[in-house]
Protein backbone atom coordinates (compact mmCIF):
# COMPACT_ATOMS: atom_id res chain seq x y z
CA UNK A 1 0.00 0.00 0.00
CA UNK A 2 2.55 2.31 0.97
CA UNK A 3 4.87 1.55 -2.14
CA UNK A 4 1.87 1.52 -3.97
CA UNK A 5 1.04 5.33 -2.80
CA UNK A 6 4.85 6.28 -3.25
CA UNK A 7 4.19 5.47 -6.91
CA UNK A 8 1.13 6.95 -7.33
CA UNK A 9 2.67 10.08 -6.08
CA UNK A 10 5.76 10.14 -7.70
CA UNK A 11 3.52 9.95 -11.09
CA UNK A 12 2.61 13.04 -10.21
CA UNK A 13 4.90 14.42 -8.56
CA UNK A 14 6.98 14.42 -11.74
CA UNK A 15 3.98 16.36 -13.30
CA UNK A 16 4.10 18.75 -11.29
CA UNK A 17 8.20 18.49 -11.42
CA UNK A 18 7.61 19.54 -15.49
CA UNK A 19 5.39 22.59 -14.89
CA UNK A 20 7.12 24.32 -12.19
CA UNK A 21 10.25 24.05 -14.29
CA UNK A 22 8.45 26.74 -16.83
CA UNK A 23 7.88 28.67 -13.40
CA UNK A 24 11.43 28.46 -11.86
CA UNK A 25 13.09 29.47 -15.29
CA UNK A 26 10.97 32.24 -16.00
CA UNK A 27 11.23 34.00 -12.93
CA UNK A 28 14.73 33.19 -12.75
CA UNK A 29 15.52 35.72 -15.02
CA UNK A 30 12.38 37.86 -15.19
CA UNK A 31 11.27 37.57 -11.66
CA UNK A 32 8.14 37.62 -13.28
CA UNK A 33 5.42 34.66 -12.45
CA UNK A 34 3.73 33.73 -15.53
CA UNK A 35 0.18 33.55 -14.11
CA UNK A 36 -0.66 32.00 -18.18
CA UNK A 37 1.74 28.70 -17.68
CA UNK A 38 -1.02 26.36 -16.09
CA UNK A 39 -2.85 27.67 -19.45
CA UNK A 40 0.23 26.84 -22.00
CA UNK A 41 -0.26 23.11 -20.26
CA UNK A 42 -3.33 23.20 -21.01
CA UNK A 43 -2.80 24.18 -24.74
CA UNK A 44 -0.33 21.66 -24.70
CA UNK A 45 -2.70 18.75 -24.10
CA UNK A 46 -5.45 20.03 -26.52
CA UNK A 47 -2.50 20.18 -28.80
CA UNK A 48 -1.88 16.78 -28.32
CA UNK A 49 -5.24 15.50 -28.60
CA UNK A 50 -5.81 17.15 -31.84
CA UNK A 51 -2.69 15.84 -33.81
CA UNK A 52 -3.62 12.59 -32.34
CA UNK A 53 -7.42 13.03 -32.98
CA UNK A 54 -7.79 14.85 -36.21
CA UNK A 55 -4.43 14.20 -37.81
CA UNK A 56 -4.25 10.33 -36.73
CA UNK A 57 -0.72 10.85 -35.59
CA UNK A 58 1.39 8.25 -33.65
CA UNK A 59 2.03 9.06 -30.03
CA UNK A 60 5.45 10.18 -30.03
CA UNK A 61 4.42 12.39 -33.19
CA UNK A 62 2.18 14.20 -31.28
CA UNK A 63 4.42 14.76 -28.23
CA UNK A 64 6.90 16.81 -30.21
CA UNK A 65 4.54 18.91 -32.39
CA UNK A 66 2.54 19.80 -29.65
CA UNK A 67 5.80 20.57 -27.79
CA UNK A 68 7.08 22.83 -30.92
CA UNK A 69 4.19 24.45 -31.42
CA UNK A 70 3.53 24.85 -27.46
CA UNK A 71 6.97 26.54 -27.17
CA UNK A 72 6.42 28.61 -30.62
CA UNK A 73 3.17 29.88 -28.30
CA UNK A 74 5.02 30.76 -25.12
CA UNK A 75 7.73 32.50 -26.84
CA UNK A 76 5.19 35.08 -29.00
CA UNK A 77 2.83 35.21 -25.47
CA UNK A 78 6.43 36.82 -23.87
CA UNK A 79 7.29 38.86 -27.08
CA UNK A 80 3.38 40.52 -26.98
CA UNK A 81 2.42 40.20 -23.94
CA UNK A 82 5.64 40.72 -21.24
CA UNK A 83 8.74 42.04 -23.32
CA UNK A 84 6.65 46.14 -23.65
CA UNK A 85 6.15 45.62 -20.07
CA UNK A 86 9.74 44.93 -19.03
CA UNK A 87 10.79 47.73 -17.66
CA UNK A 88 7.28 48.58 -16.16
CA UNK A 89 6.41 48.27 -12.49
CA UNK A 90 6.37 44.48 -11.79
CA UNK A 91 2.66 44.60 -11.24
CA UNK A 92 2.17 45.43 -14.58
CA UNK A 93 3.32 42.31 -16.91
CA UNK A 94 1.58 40.19 -14.04
CA UNK A 95 -1.54 41.92 -14.39
CA UNK A 96 -0.46 41.17 -18.25
CA UNK A 97 -0.37 37.38 -17.76
CA UNK A 98 -3.52 36.86 -15.73
CA UNK A 99 -5.06 38.61 -18.81
CA UNK A 100 -2.92 35.95 -21.33
CA UNK A 101 -4.19 33.09 -18.96
CA UNK A 102 -7.80 34.42 -19.24
CA UNK A 103 -7.48 34.63 -23.17
CA UNK A 104 -6.16 31.17 -23.87
CA UNK A 105 -8.47 29.98 -21.76
CA UNK A 106 -11.20 31.77 -23.77
CA UNK A 107 -9.62 30.87 -27.08
CA UNK A 108 -9.97 27.03 -25.86
CA UNK A 109 -13.46 27.25 -24.83
CA UNK A 110 -14.05 28.55 -28.06
CA UNK A 111 -12.13 26.37 -30.22
CA UNK A 112 -12.92 23.23 -28.58
CA UNK A 113 -15.57 23.90 -26.77
CA UNK A 114 -15.99 23.76 -22.58
CA UNK A 115 -16.54 19.87 -21.83
CA UNK A 116 -14.07 17.10 -21.23
CA UNK A 117 -12.32 15.21 -23.99
CA UNK A 118 -11.37 11.42 -23.40
CA UNK A 119 -7.75 10.73 -24.96
CA UNK A 120 -7.74 8.77 -27.95
CA UNK A 121 -5.05 6.30 -27.09
CA UNK A 122 -5.47 2.67 -26.50
CA UNK A 123 -2.10 3.55 -25.04
CA UNK A 124 -1.16 3.41 -21.41
CA UNK A 125 -4.35 1.31 -20.20
CA UNK A 126 -2.37 -1.95 -19.83
CA UNK A 127 -0.51 -2.46 -16.08
CA UNK A 128 2.85 -4.05 -15.29
CA UNK A 129 3.22 -5.43 -11.87
CA UNK A 130 6.39 -5.64 -9.91
CA UNK A 131 6.32 -7.41 -6.40
CA UNK A 132 3.23 -5.66 -4.91
CA UNK A 133 3.28 -2.37 -7.34
CA UNK A 134 0.99 -2.32 -9.98
CA UNK A 135 2.21 0.27 -12.86
CA UNK A 136 0.24 1.01 -15.51
CA UNK A 137 1.66 1.75 -18.73
CA UNK A 138 1.22 5.64 -18.57
CA UNK A 139 2.59 5.67 -14.60
CA UNK A 140 5.78 3.94 -16.85
CA UNK A 141 5.15 6.75 -19.74
CA UNK A 142 5.38 9.32 -16.94
CA UNK A 143 7.82 8.51 -14.86
CA UNK A 144 10.29 7.68 -17.70
CA UNK A 145 9.49 10.36 -20.17
CA UNK A 146 9.37 13.04 -17.57
CA UNK A 147 12.63 11.55 -16.11
CA UNK A 148 14.59 11.59 -19.12
CA UNK A 149 13.26 15.31 -20.15
CA UNK A 150 14.99 16.49 -16.56
CA UNK A 151 18.22 14.78 -17.15
CA UNK A 152 18.01 16.18 -20.49
CA UNK A 153 17.47 20.12 -19.05
CA UNK A 154 20.11 19.66 -16.73
CA UNK A 155 22.76 18.44 -18.91
CA UNK A 156 21.66 21.09 -21.29
CA UNK A 157 21.94 24.00 -18.39
CA UNK A 158 25.35 22.55 -16.66
CA UNK A 159 27.26 21.22 -19.68
CA UNK A 160 26.39 23.29 -22.67
CA UNK A 161 27.42 26.82 -23.49
CA UNK A 162 23.71 28.05 -24.31
CA UNK A 163 22.69 26.39 -20.92
CA UNK A 164 25.04 28.28 -18.74
CA UNK A 165 24.68 31.42 -20.91
CA UNK A 166 20.86 30.75 -19.71
CA UNK A 167 21.85 30.19 -16.17
CA UNK A 168 24.33 33.47 -15.92
CA UNK A 169 21.28 35.26 -17.64
CA UNK A 170 19.29 34.47 -14.51
CA UNK A 171 21.95 35.39 -12.75
CA UNK A 172 22.69 39.01 -13.70
CA UNK A 173 20.97 40.04 -17.13
CA UNK A 174 22.81 42.97 -16.91
CA UNK A 175 26.01 41.36 -16.27
CA UNK A 176 25.38 38.95 -19.12
CA UNK A 177 24.53 41.75 -21.78
CA UNK A 178 28.25 42.37 -21.02
CA UNK A 179 29.59 39.21 -21.48
CA UNK A 180 27.92 39.88 -25.49
CA UNK A 181 24.77 37.18 -24.70
CA UNK A 182 21.93 38.59 -25.93
CA UNK A 183 19.35 38.13 -23.10
CA UNK A 184 16.55 38.24 -25.33
CA UNK A 185 17.50 35.32 -27.20
CA UNK A 186 18.32 33.62 -23.48
CA UNK A 187 14.73 34.62 -22.42
CA UNK A 188 12.69 33.37 -25.25
CA UNK A 189 14.34 30.48 -24.63
CA UNK A 190 13.38 30.06 -20.95
CA UNK A 191 9.57 30.96 -22.59
CA UNK A 192 10.33 28.07 -25.30
CA UNK A 193 11.68 25.44 -22.90
CA UNK A 194 9.41 25.57 -20.11
CA UNK A 195 6.50 25.63 -22.74
CA UNK A 196 7.83 22.75 -24.43
CA UNK A 197 7.97 20.88 -20.90
CA UNK A 198 4.62 21.90 -20.05
CA UNK A 199 3.19 20.82 -23.06
CA UNK A 200 4.18 16.89 -22.76
CA UNK A 201 3.40 17.56 -19.07
CA UNK A 202 -0.06 18.34 -20.64
CA UNK A 203 -0.23 15.60 -22.98
CA UNK A 204 0.51 12.46 -20.10
CA UNK A 205 -1.62 14.18 -18.04
CA UNK A 206 -4.49 14.00 -20.52
CA UNK A 207 -3.85 10.61 -21.01
CA UNK A 208 -3.67 9.63 -17.28
CA UNK A 209 -6.87 11.32 -16.27
CA UNK A 210 -8.35 10.65 -20.02
CA UNK A 211 -9.35 14.17 -19.76
CA UNK A 212 -8.60 17.44 -21.96
CA UNK A 213 -10.42 20.57 -20.90
CA UNK A 214 -10.26 24.27 -20.99
CA UNK A 215 -9.62 24.62 -16.98
CA UNK A 216 -7.73 21.88 -16.53
CA UNK A 217 -4.66 24.39 -16.36
CA UNK A 218 -6.05 26.09 -13.51
CA UNK A 219 -5.39 23.37 -10.38
CA UNK A 220 -2.42 21.94 -12.50
CA UNK A 221 -0.76 25.74 -13.20
CA UNK A 222 -1.48 26.13 -8.93
CA UNK A 223 0.03 23.10 -7.74
CA UNK A 224 3.16 23.53 -9.61
CA UNK A 225 3.15 27.38 -8.63
CA UNK A 226 3.32 25.85 -4.96
CA UNK A 227 6.01 23.35 -5.98
CA UNK A 228 8.32 25.71 -8.05
CA UNK A 229 8.04 27.62 -4.50
CA UNK A 230 8.58 25.41 -2.47
CA UNK A 231 11.68 24.00 -3.93
CA UNK A 232 12.74 28.08 -4.02
CA UNK A 233 11.64 29.83 -7.04
CA UNK A 234 14.15 30.32 -9.61
CA UNK A 235 16.39 27.06 -8.44
CA UNK A 236 15.72 24.46 -11.70
CA UNK A 237 16.67 21.17 -9.19
CA UNK A 238 14.36 23.16 -6.24
CA UNK A 239 11.65 22.82 -9.72
CA UNK A 240 11.95 18.94 -10.11
CA UNK A 241 12.90 18.24 -6.34
CA UNK A 242 9.39 20.73 -5.18
CA UNK A 243 7.44 18.52 -7.79
CA UNK A 244 8.28 15.26 -6.58
CA UNK A 245 7.86 16.20 -3.32
CA UNK A 246 4.87 17.96 -3.60
CA UNK A 247 3.24 15.14 -5.68
CA UNK A 248 4.47 12.37 -3.03
CA UNK A 249 3.21 14.37 0.10
CA UNK A 250 -0.46 14.79 -1.25
CA UNK A 251 -0.58 11.47 -2.56
CA UNK A 252 0.27 10.06 1.09
CA UNK A 253 -1.66 12.26 2.95
CA UNK A 254 -4.87 11.67 0.71
CA UNK A 255 -4.08 7.69 1.36
CA UNK A 256 -3.38 7.75 4.66
CA UNK A 257 -5.61 11.15 6.27
CA UNK A 258 -8.40 11.55 3.73
CA UNK A 259 -8.51 12.80 0.07
CA UNK A 260 -10.46 15.83 1.23
CA UNK A 261 -7.36 16.61 2.73
CA UNK A 262 -5.19 16.70 0.01
CA UNK A 263 -5.02 20.62 -0.47
CA UNK A 264 -4.97 21.37 2.72
CA UNK A 265 -1.96 19.00 3.30
CA UNK A 266 0.40 20.46 0.14
CA UNK A 267 -0.45 24.20 1.58
CA UNK A 268 0.02 22.74 4.91
CA UNK A 269 3.81 21.76 4.13
CA UNK A 270 4.14 24.73 1.81
CA UNK A 271 3.86 27.44 4.77
CA UNK A 272 5.70 25.05 7.03
CA UNK A 273 9.02 25.30 4.94
CA UNK A 274 8.53 28.75 3.74
CA UNK A 275 8.46 29.33 7.89
CA UNK A 276 11.12 27.53 8.31
CA UNK A 277 13.41 28.72 4.96
CA UNK A 278 11.33 31.74 3.07
CA UNK A 279 13.71 30.86 0.34
CA UNK A 280 12.20 27.32 -0.15
CA UNK A 281 14.30 24.37 -0.06
CA UNK A 282 17.38 25.01 -2.52
CA UNK A 283 16.45 28.75 -3.08
CA UNK A 284 19.11 31.18 -2.72
CA UNK A 285 18.71 34.38 -1.00
CA UNK A 286 20.04 37.21 -3.12
CA UNK A 287 23.16 38.10 -1.13
CA UNK A 288 25.26 40.13 -3.08
CA UNK A 289 29.17 40.57 -1.84
CA UNK A 290 30.88 43.80 -2.00
CA UNK B 1 51.95 54.03 -27.57
CA UNK B 2 50.77 55.42 -30.87
CA UNK B 3 48.85 58.40 -30.01
CA UNK B 4 47.58 59.23 -33.64
CA UNK B 5 44.49 56.61 -33.62
CA UNK B 6 41.35 57.64 -32.02
CA UNK B 7 39.66 54.68 -30.57
CA UNK B 8 36.95 56.16 -28.39
CA UNK B 9 35.16 59.60 -29.02
CA UNK B 10 32.51 60.71 -26.78
CA UNK B 11 30.58 64.17 -28.39
CA UNK B 12 28.11 66.37 -26.36
CA UNK B 13 26.81 63.10 -23.94
CA UNK B 14 23.94 64.14 -21.65
CA UNK B 15 22.29 61.18 -19.47
CA UNK B 16 19.37 61.55 -17.65
CA UNK B 17 17.86 58.91 -14.86
CA UNK B 18 14.60 60.17 -15.25
CA UNK B 19 13.89 63.51 -15.03
CA UNK B 20 17.84 63.93 -13.53
CA UNK B 21 20.18 64.37 -15.23
CA UNK B 22 23.29 62.61 -14.07
CA UNK B 23 25.89 63.35 -17.12
CA UNK B 24 25.86 66.52 -18.79
CA UNK B 25 27.77 67.48 -22.35
CA UNK B 26 30.67 65.26 -21.65
CA UNK B 27 33.32 65.18 -24.68
CA UNK B 28 35.84 62.49 -23.92
CA UNK B 29 39.09 61.04 -26.72
CA UNK B 30 40.78 57.79 -26.29
CA UNK B 31 43.40 56.81 -29.03
CA UNK B 32 44.57 53.59 -29.32
CA UNK B 33 46.90 51.99 -26.82
CA UNK B 34 46.00 54.35 -24.12
CA UNK B 35 44.62 53.62 -20.50
CA UNK B 36 42.70 57.00 -19.84
CA UNK B 37 41.63 57.57 -16.30
CA UNK B 38 38.19 58.71 -15.15
CA UNK B 39 38.36 60.57 -11.86
CA UNK B 40 36.00 62.14 -9.65
CA UNK B 41 33.86 61.74 -6.18
CA UNK B 42 30.91 59.71 -5.75
CA UNK B 43 27.41 60.48 -8.03
CA UNK B 44 29.94 62.77 -10.36
CA UNK B 45 28.95 60.54 -13.59
CA UNK B 46 31.84 58.05 -13.89
CA UNK B 47 29.65 55.19 -13.89
CA UNK B 48 26.96 56.52 -15.92
CA UNK B 49 29.56 57.48 -18.48
CA UNK B 50 30.69 53.94 -18.19
CA UNK B 51 27.32 52.66 -18.75
CA UNK B 52 26.50 54.83 -21.30
CA UNK B 53 29.20 53.08 -23.76
CA UNK B 54 28.58 49.37 -23.13
CA UNK B 55 25.05 50.50 -23.78
CA UNK B 56 23.35 49.46 -20.30
CA UNK B 57 22.16 53.32 -20.06
CA UNK B 58 20.75 55.04 -23.28
CA UNK B 59 22.00 58.35 -24.07
CA UNK B 60 19.35 61.14 -23.89
CA UNK B 61 21.85 63.51 -26.33
CA UNK B 62 25.16 63.17 -28.07
CA UNK B 63 27.08 60.28 -28.96
CA UNK B 64 29.64 57.91 -28.83
CA UNK B 65 32.20 56.34 -31.55
CA UNK B 66 33.96 53.60 -31.53
CA UNK B 67 36.83 53.27 -34.08
CA UNK B 68 34.56 55.58 -36.08
CA UNK B 69 31.58 54.27 -36.52
CA UNK B 70 28.33 55.32 -33.89
CA UNK B 71 27.94 52.95 -31.14
CA UNK B 72 25.25 55.05 -29.16
CA UNK B 73 22.14 53.34 -30.32
CA UNK B 74 23.30 49.57 -30.16
CA UNK B 75 22.29 47.22 -27.49
CA UNK B 76 24.92 45.60 -25.42
CA UNK B 77 25.56 42.44 -26.47
CA UNK B 78 26.92 43.97 -29.85
CA UNK B 79 28.99 46.47 -28.49
CA UNK B 80 30.92 43.66 -26.64
CA UNK B 81 30.94 42.18 -30.22
CA UNK B 82 32.48 45.65 -31.48
CA UNK B 83 35.82 45.03 -28.87
CA UNK B 84 34.06 46.79 -25.97
CA UNK B 85 34.46 44.33 -22.48
CA UNK B 86 33.15 46.23 -19.39
CA UNK B 87 33.71 45.07 -15.54
CA UNK B 88 30.79 46.90 -13.64
CA UNK B 89 31.08 48.35 -10.42
CA UNK B 90 30.62 45.61 -8.07
CA UNK B 91 32.54 43.00 -10.27
CA UNK B 92 29.41 41.45 -11.22
CA UNK B 93 30.61 38.15 -11.53
CA UNK B 94 28.48 35.03 -11.93
CA UNK B 95 28.55 33.92 -7.98
CA UNK B 96 26.73 30.44 -8.92
CA UNK B 97 29.07 29.41 -11.79
CA UNK B 98 32.74 28.03 -11.20
CA UNK B 99 35.62 30.28 -12.09
CA UNK B 100 36.45 28.61 -15.08
CA UNK B 101 32.63 28.47 -16.17
CA UNK B 102 32.85 32.86 -15.61
CA UNK B 103 35.81 32.73 -18.08
CA UNK B 104 33.61 30.62 -20.94
CA UNK B 105 31.17 33.07 -20.31
CA UNK B 106 33.43 36.07 -21.15
CA UNK B 107 34.61 34.35 -24.52
CA UNK B 108 30.64 33.86 -25.13
CA UNK B 109 30.77 36.04 -28.28
CA UNK B 110 34.03 33.59 -29.66
CA UNK B 111 33.97 30.17 -31.25
CA UNK B 112 37.85 29.42 -31.26
CA UNK B 113 38.00 26.83 -29.16
CA UNK B 114 41.93 26.03 -29.19
CA UNK B 115 42.40 29.65 -28.79
CA UNK B 116 40.14 30.38 -25.67
CA UNK B 117 41.66 27.42 -23.88
CA UNK B 118 44.93 28.74 -24.19
CA UNK B 119 43.72 32.42 -23.18
CA UNK B 120 42.27 30.68 -20.40
CA UNK B 121 45.65 29.43 -19.20
CA UNK B 122 47.11 33.14 -20.19
CA UNK B 123 44.62 34.27 -17.46
CA UNK B 124 45.89 31.46 -15.10
CA UNK B 125 49.33 33.38 -15.76
CA UNK B 126 48.37 36.79 -15.26
CA UNK B 127 46.27 35.86 -11.82
CA UNK B 128 47.63 32.77 -10.65
CA UNK B 129 45.29 32.49 -7.75
CA UNK B 130 42.78 31.96 -10.31
CA UNK B 131 44.15 29.12 -11.20
CA UNK B 132 44.18 27.97 -7.96
CA UNK B 133 40.25 28.11 -7.60
CA UNK B 134 39.23 27.57 -10.94
CA UNK B 135 36.28 25.50 -9.93
CA UNK B 136 35.29 27.01 -7.55
CA UNK B 137 32.12 29.04 -7.39
CA UNK B 138 32.50 32.42 -7.83
CA UNK B 139 30.51 33.55 -5.18
CA UNK B 140 32.60 31.82 -2.92
CA UNK B 141 35.58 34.08 -2.99
CA UNK B 142 37.29 37.12 -1.25
CA UNK B 143 36.59 40.08 -3.17
CA UNK B 144 39.75 40.68 -4.58
CA UNK B 145 39.87 37.27 -6.40
CA UNK B 146 36.53 38.18 -7.50
CA UNK B 147 37.79 41.08 -9.23
CA UNK B 148 41.05 39.67 -10.80
CA UNK B 149 38.14 37.13 -12.31
CA UNK B 150 35.99 39.76 -13.45
CA UNK B 151 38.87 41.69 -15.45
CA UNK B 152 40.25 38.29 -16.66
CA UNK B 153 36.72 37.55 -17.72
CA UNK B 154 36.14 40.77 -19.42
CA UNK B 155 39.87 40.04 -21.85
CA UNK B 156 38.32 36.66 -22.58
CA UNK B 157 36.58 38.35 -25.34
CA UNK B 158 39.45 39.55 -26.91
CA UNK B 159 38.48 43.55 -26.70
CA UNK B 160 40.38 46.47 -28.14
CA UNK B 161 38.96 48.84 -25.29
CA UNK B 162 38.37 47.51 -21.46
CA UNK B 163 35.90 49.58 -19.25
CA UNK B 164 37.30 49.37 -15.71
CA UNK B 165 34.88 50.58 -12.95
CA UNK B 166 36.14 51.23 -9.69
CA UNK B 167 38.78 47.94 -9.52
CA UNK B 168 40.22 49.26 -6.10
CA UNK B 169 37.06 49.35 -4.60
CA UNK B 170 37.26 47.92 -1.09
CA UNK B 171 40.28 45.71 -1.45
CA UNK B 172 43.64 45.45 0.54
CA UNK B 173 46.36 47.73 -1.25
CA UNK B 174 48.72 44.93 -1.55
CA UNK B 175 45.65 43.41 -3.92
CA UNK B 176 45.59 46.91 -5.36
CA UNK B 177 48.96 46.81 -6.48
CA UNK B 178 48.47 43.31 -7.97
CA UNK B 179 45.71 44.45 -10.10
CA UNK B 180 47.11 48.00 -11.46
CA UNK B 181 50.22 46.01 -12.51
CA UNK B 182 47.56 43.27 -14.33
CA UNK B 183 46.30 46.18 -15.95
CA UNK B 184 49.67 48.25 -17.05
CA UNK B 185 50.61 44.73 -18.11
CA UNK B 186 47.28 43.96 -20.43
CA UNK B 187 47.84 47.62 -21.62
CA UNK B 188 51.26 46.77 -22.95
CA UNK B 189 49.71 44.12 -25.13
CA UNK B 190 47.88 46.31 -26.69
CA UNK B 191 44.50 46.68 -25.17
CA UNK B 192 43.40 50.38 -24.64
CA UNK B 193 41.76 50.90 -20.96
CA UNK B 194 38.99 53.77 -19.64
CA UNK B 195 39.79 53.61 -16.16
CA UNK B 196 37.16 55.07 -13.43
CA UNK B 197 38.49 55.04 -10.18
CA UNK B 198 37.90 57.09 -6.82
CA UNK B 199 41.91 55.85 -6.22
CA UNK B 200 43.40 58.68 -8.03
CA UNK B 201 46.55 58.29 -6.96
CA UNK B 202 46.37 54.99 -8.44
CA UNK B 203 44.53 55.96 -11.34
CA UNK B 204 46.78 59.01 -12.33
CA UNK B 205 50.14 57.03 -11.74
CA UNK B 206 49.00 53.70 -14.61
CA UNK B 207 47.15 56.33 -17.04
CA UNK B 208 48.54 58.72 -19.65
CA UNK B 209 45.72 61.15 -19.48
CA UNK B 210 42.62 61.79 -17.25
CA UNK B 211 39.63 63.49 -17.31
CA UNK B 212 38.53 64.85 -13.59
CA UNK B 213 34.83 64.95 -13.76
CA UNK B 214 32.28 66.86 -10.97
CA UNK B 215 28.18 66.52 -10.92
CA UNK B 216 28.31 65.34 -14.14
CA UNK B 217 30.45 67.43 -16.62
CA UNK B 218 34.59 67.07 -17.00
CA UNK B 219 36.06 70.24 -15.42
CA UNK B 220 39.58 69.43 -15.91
CA UNK B 221 42.11 67.08 -18.11
CA UNK B 222 44.86 66.95 -19.64
CA UNK B 223 48.24 64.81 -19.10
CA UNK B 224 48.34 62.50 -16.38
CA UNK B 225 51.45 64.30 -15.12
CA UNK B 226 49.92 67.43 -15.30
CA UNK B 227 46.81 66.72 -13.56
CA UNK B 228 49.16 64.92 -10.51
CA UNK B 229 50.32 68.60 -10.16
CA UNK B 230 46.74 70.69 -11.13
CA UNK B 231 45.93 72.39 -7.88
CA UNK B 232 42.46 71.67 -7.73
CA UNK B 233 43.42 67.90 -8.27
CA UNK B 234 45.87 67.98 -5.60
CA UNK B 235 43.61 69.36 -2.94
CA UNK B 236 40.57 67.46 -3.69
CA UNK B 237 41.38 64.37 -5.14
CA UNK B 238 44.96 63.80 -3.48
CA UNK B 239 44.60 64.78 0.05
CA UNK B 240 47.56 67.06 -0.14
CA UNK B 241 47.55 70.78 0.83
Amino acid sequence: MFLQQLVNGLTIGVIYALIALGYTMVYGILKMVNFAHGDIFMFGSFLGLFFMKHLHMPLYLAFLLSAAATSAIGVVIERVAYRPLRTADRIVPLISALGVSTFLVSLAQKLWGTEMHPFPTAFGRGTVTVGSITFSEIQILILVLSFILMLGLHLFVTRTKTGTAMRATSMSLTNAALMGINTNHMISLAFAIGSALAACAGIMVGIYYNAVYPTMGYMAGINAFTAAVLGGIGSIPGAMLGGILLGVVENLGGAYISTQYQSVISFTILIIVLMIRPTGILGKKDINKV
Amino acid sequence: MTENRVLLEINDLCVKYGAIPAVKQVNLRLYQGEIVALIGTNGSGKTTVLRTISGIVRASQGNIRFEGSEITKLEPHRIVQRGISHVPEGRGVFADLTVLENLKMGAYIRKDKAAIRQDIEQMFSLFPRLAERKNQLAGTMSGGEQQMLAIARALMARPKLLLLDEPSMGLAPLIVKEIFRAIRSVNREGVSVLLVEQNTKMALAAANRGYVMETGSIVVQGDAEELKNNAVVKTVYLGMH
